[in-house]
């Protein structure tokens, strides 16, 4: 069947659930998510409103699941959805949302509103709108394995640059391993540094690990267009590697969406628990400075700050651990005035930085992080997040900031002390 | 009807029958929508659920920095109509009364003129949202009849109770009866509109705070 | 009987100053919210007003109304001023019985046709063409029917001639009407309250016979100058309940030191009459005074207005087997509309199709 007005309402009855039921009673209209939104406070135009983004499924919700919705639509007092309508929002549930889920933290009556556009965009997808953008990116990480276009030559060919640079071999296809680590094809191609660092914090570290040829990629468009049938594909890809490599881990790399979709998705995309856990890259790293099995030399002098990629710290969890790691190797370490899970996204998120169409938008947006960084007036940034560091980067660039960007994993590593290895006892957790 | 009729009517039938309505209303909504259900989540807890939504219950209630950059005027006015209506509501002697016909319990009173001042308080405040709703373009967009509605219901109970006490507008019966009305209304509107907010905030609340408190965050 | 004497002669046969029947004049002036300088028109009209007739009527009545105005206190100007008319038909207090007792009664209407002033006390039944109560054989509808045709104006006397009072109360047995719902076409003037205030009676004929016409009415037939303010207005505990300060029983401190009485069921603030200014036994007191809410005594459907003892903001009827079936049906339903959703979305789920890339490559314009 092809996507269609009906194919999209079916797809988003599929979706109102008791929490969509219960977010959109209570709402009371008072506009205050167009605060924690960083397309509105940029723009100051009331349609960036978070919660006005979810009008149309609003609309199907009061229709179909209320008393009075019923009684007024069958009275012909309320038109049903319109594919106009759907095509209308389009940009505004892609471009103008990097689904950060800061309006979910101040909503006062409680609205998970970033859960409710997750799911909106998959009525979206079925209903056949969709950012171009995003929609060959999802298509190239079905068919080739990854949205840019990487294939596994290609980082079979950085590996080798990697392994001549730092004198280690990294492991591909290792049965038994202990670790799976999977990497983003963005880091592939622009931060290959980030296999670099790994490798060597992991040989220190003594641990066994492995990349695997078939499933290296951890970025999962699906997630981003909002396809959860697209996006399983990509998750059960991931986990027929790790069960053919019969490893414990699967560590997330410094992706934000990526961890989302592995960590939180995944089995409930596949429909079942893994036999195997995820860990992000930064957990892991915490665990082995807690083991004292990642010693660091030398600070960064000059102030520098942490931006937070929404998907790991607000929607992930992992909120001490960079800071923690951070203060390893910083001697400045200021945060910004909103951190943490109140932090403000970098503005190229949930499929924005894919989609072309939202470039200017995504500009106009990144001024949010501009004066965050300008009211501490620091130059450099760590981050641990491909997407969030090439926006960041754009951004910078755009405004003629000069403020370096880096990857908190290959600034641990850079500051690794050489040392004899640890004693050898097995990994515990 | 003569005014005493009416009296006699809205304080017996008319509040046996708003009352039925809307706890019939209300248990209807808060079971339809519980009983809608979700999906059991397969990934790996990394924080309880239960212990994250309770929390969040109790801690959206309050302010925190991060919540506007907009300034103070949605924060101090909303605070302002939702204490000066529910502390008019709960401590007035007259109203105790009423809560004590209904359930046999009863609590302290505050004096009258405390009464008049979150009333008045309520009021300008309600008048201020209701500017605010036609002046701030976002709020302008989100507004539907309803908003204008529940403004309505939620405004008259304070205009009429005032008129009430200082003895204006209508003889003390008659306006009696229309200040009853008025709370009768209201409650027969909260369950079929966004008033019904009032309770559904707890569910809202609790999965905003379990679907983040299963990642591990506070929201 | 002699109708050539006029008051002033009558007075002064009783006894009375000129300077008393002054002070009367003065103080019904007064209560009826007329100016000053009216009391000696008052007094002028008085003194030479002829004895109208007055045919009284007892129907669904206990008396009290009669007891209230004979016995109040004696003697008295009010009083004098009752006996100043000639009360051709009163059976309580009448000598006559039976048929001259009747007779009475219509050879008094024969005579002042047109001219005469009719007293009721007591509701008229009206169910079953008025068989629950009777004089003389006569129904009290049929009687009340007769006796009004010739008359100038009528006056009810007592809540239950002006609203039906305890007859009526719920659930109305008899089919009890006030006077008003039955004579439409003569003016009425309801002096409600069980019983009434003598002095408002009194107030309401010097009235009739000072201006030949009934004195303005509230929205319910009640002379205006005596009902015009609720009790509550002018309450001397009116202070505490500004204050809010409220006996909860009636033996607390606060009953001790005479806070306001609404929390014990008050109906002060919904009750119009001048027992707080007027009070009862010549000036002695009135219930709020003695320690005892207002009943509301003087306003329609008193009986059925909630519990004497319970305050007025409380609900009338309990609330709980509405709140019990509210909570059983709205559960019941709500689960039942929540679990259909549910399978209407499973269902949903279970037709759905996959999104592929072909679809995507569909949608690409």
């Amino acid at each position: 069947m092809s996507v269609s007005l009906e194919r999209g309402i079916q797809t988003l009855k599929e979706h109102i659930d008791a929490p969509v039921a219960s977010f959109f009673t209570t709402c009371v209209h008072c506009g205050m998510c167009a605060d924690a939104c960083l397309f509105y406070t940029e723009t100051k135009d009331p349609k960036y409103t978070p919660i006005y983004k979810l009008k149309p499924l609003r609309r199907l919700w009061h229709q179909e699941y209320t008393f009075w919705g019923k009684l007024a639509a069958k009275l012909g007092f309320s038109k049903p959805l319109t594919a106009e309508e759907l095509k209308e929002w389009e940009p505004l549930v892609y471009d103008s949302c990097t689904m950060c889920g800061r309006c979910s933290m101040t909503c006062p009556v409680g609205n998970d509103i970033v859960y409710m556009i997750r799911k909106m965009r998959e009525g979206m997808v079925a209903a056949g709108f969709a950012p171009e953008g995003l929609k060959s990116a999802t298509e190239r990480a079905i068919t080739i394995g990854s949205p840019m276009g990487v294939k596994f030559p290609a980082l079979k060919n950085q590996i080798k640059h990697v392994e001549a640079d730092i004198g280690l071999k990294i492991p591909v296809d290792v049965r038994g391993a202990e670790y799976m680590a999977l990497l983003s094809s963005m880091e592939i191609m622009n931060f290959p540094e980030y296999i670099g660092a790994i490798a060597k914090i992991f040989d220190q570290a003594d641990i066994r690990w492995t990349l695997a040829s078939d499933a290296f990629e951890a970025t999962n468009s699906g997630i981003q267009i909002g396809s959860s049938d697209l996006a399983a594909e990509l998750v059960e890809r991931v986990v027929a590697a790790a069960e053919r490599l019969k490893v414990n881990y699967v560590i997330s790399p410094e992706c934000g969406h990526a961890y989302t979709a592995l960590r939180w998705e995944g089995p409930n995309l596949i429909g079942r628990p893994y036999p195997f856990k995820v860990i992000h890259i930064l957990e892991l790293l915490d665990q082995l400075r807690s083991q004292d099995k990642l010693p660091v030399t030398g600070k960064i002098k000059e102030r520098l700050t942490f931006h937070d990629p929404c998907q790991i710290v607000r929607r992930g969890g992992v909120i001490e651990e960079p800071r923690r790691l951070l203060e390893m190797v910083a001697e400045d370490f200021a945060e910004m005035e909103d951190h943490g899970i109140m932090n403000w996204c970098c503005g190229g998120g949930g499929g924005v930085s894919t989609n072309e169409r939202a470039a200017t938008l995504k500009l106009t947006a990144f001024n949010r992080k501009r004066h965050q960084l300008e009211a501490l007036g620091v130059n450099t940034l760590v981050t641990v997040c491909a997407n969030c560091r090439i926006t960041l980067e754009e951004g910078l660039e755009f405004n003629n900031m000069d403020v370096a960007v880096l990857g908190l994993a290959e600034t641990l590593a850079e500051h690794l002390a050489e040392q004899s290895p640890a004693p050898t006892t097995t990994q515990t957790h | 009807m003569t005014s005493t009729e009416w009296l006699i009517w809205v304080r017996g039938p008319g509040l046996q029958l708003s009352l039925g309505i809307f706890i019939l209303g209300m248990t209807y909504r808060i079971m339809q929508t519980y009983f809608l259900g979700r999906a059991k989540n397969l990934a790996e807890p990394r924080g309880s659920q239960w212990l994250h939504g309770m929390k969040t219950i109790w801690w959206r209630s309050f302010f925190h920095p991060g919540m506007t950059i907009r300034g103070y005027f949605t924060i101090i006015s909303g605070y302002t109509f939702h204490l000066g209506f529910i502390i008019t509501l709960l401590f007035l002697d007259q109203h105790i009364e009423l809560f004590r016909s209904w359930t046999g319990l009863s609590w302290p009173a505050l004096p009258p003129i405390v009464i008049t001042i979150t009333a008045v308080l309520g009021i300008a405040a309600l008048v201020a949202v209701l500017v605010d709703r036609f002046a701030d373009p976002v709020r302008y967009l989100l507004s539907d009849y309803q908003d204008y509605l529940c403004w309505v219901l939620t405004v008259l109970p304070l205009v009429t109770g005032l008129l009430l006490v200082y003895k204006m507008w209508l003889p003390y019966t008659s306006l009696l009866v229309v200040h009853i009305i008025s709370f009768e209304i209201l409650l027969v509107a909260i369950p079929f509109t966004k008033l019904s907010h009032v309770f559904t905030i707890f569910i809202a609340r609790w999965y905003n705070g379990a679907i983040a408190g299963y990642k591990g965050v506070q929201s | 009987m002699t109708k050539a004497k006029t008051l002033i002669e009558h007075l002064e046969q009783q006894g009375i100053s000129r300077r008393g029947f002054l002070k009367f004049c003065a103080l019904t002036t007064s209560m009826m919210a007329l100016p000053p300088s009216m009391a000696p028109g008052v007094a002028r009209a008085l003194e030479t007003a002829r004895r109208p007739s007055l045919i009284w009527l007892s129907f669904q009545e206990c008396t009290g109304c009669t007891e209230s105005l004979t016995r109040s206190h004696s003697p008295t100007l009010e009083n004098i001023i009752f006996n100043y008319l000639s009360l051709d038909y009163h059976h309580t207090l009448q000598a006559a019985s039976g048929e001259a007792a009747e007779q009475a009664r219509e050879t008094a209407m024969k005579e002042n046709h047109g001219q005469y002033l009719v007293a009721v006390d007591g509701s008229i039944p009206v169910k079953d063409g008025g068989v629950y109560s009777t004089i003389a054989g006569i129904s009290n509808l049929e009687m009340l029917q007769q006796t009004v045709e010739g008359a100038a104006a009528v006056v009810a006397i007592g809540t239950c001639a002006a609203f039906g009072g305890l007859p009526r109360a719920h659930p109305n047995p008899t089919g009890a009407v006030p006077v008003q719902e039955l004579v439409r076409d003569k003016p009425v003037v309801n002096v409600s309250g069980c019983p009434p205030i003598p002095v408002v009676i009194s107030g309401v004929l010097a009235h009739y016979l000072t201006f030949g016409r009934i004195p303005d009415l509230d929205d319910y037939g009640r002379p205006l100058s005596f009902f015009g303010t609720s009790i509550h207005d002018r309450c001397y505990r009116r202070p505490y309940y500004n204050k809010g300060l409220f006996a909860e029983t009636f033996d607390d401190e606060g009953a001790r030191k005479g806070w306001c009485l609404y929390k014990l069921g008050c109906k002060g603030p919904t009750t119009y009459n001048a027992c707080a200014t007027v009070k009862w036994n010549q000036g002695t007191s009135f219930p709020i005074q003695a320690g005892h809410g207002c009943f509301g005594c003087s306003e329609p459907d008193f009986w059925d207005a909630g519990g004497f003892y319970q305050p007025l903001s409380a609900g009338i009827g309990s609330v709980g087997g509405v709140a019990a079936v509210a909570v059983a049906a709205g559960a019941g339903a709500g689960i039942a509309a929540g679990l259909a959703q549910q399978s209407q979305r499973k269902h949903a789920q279970l037709q759905h199709e996959k999104v592929t890339v072909a679809d995507l490559k569909e949608s690409e314009s």
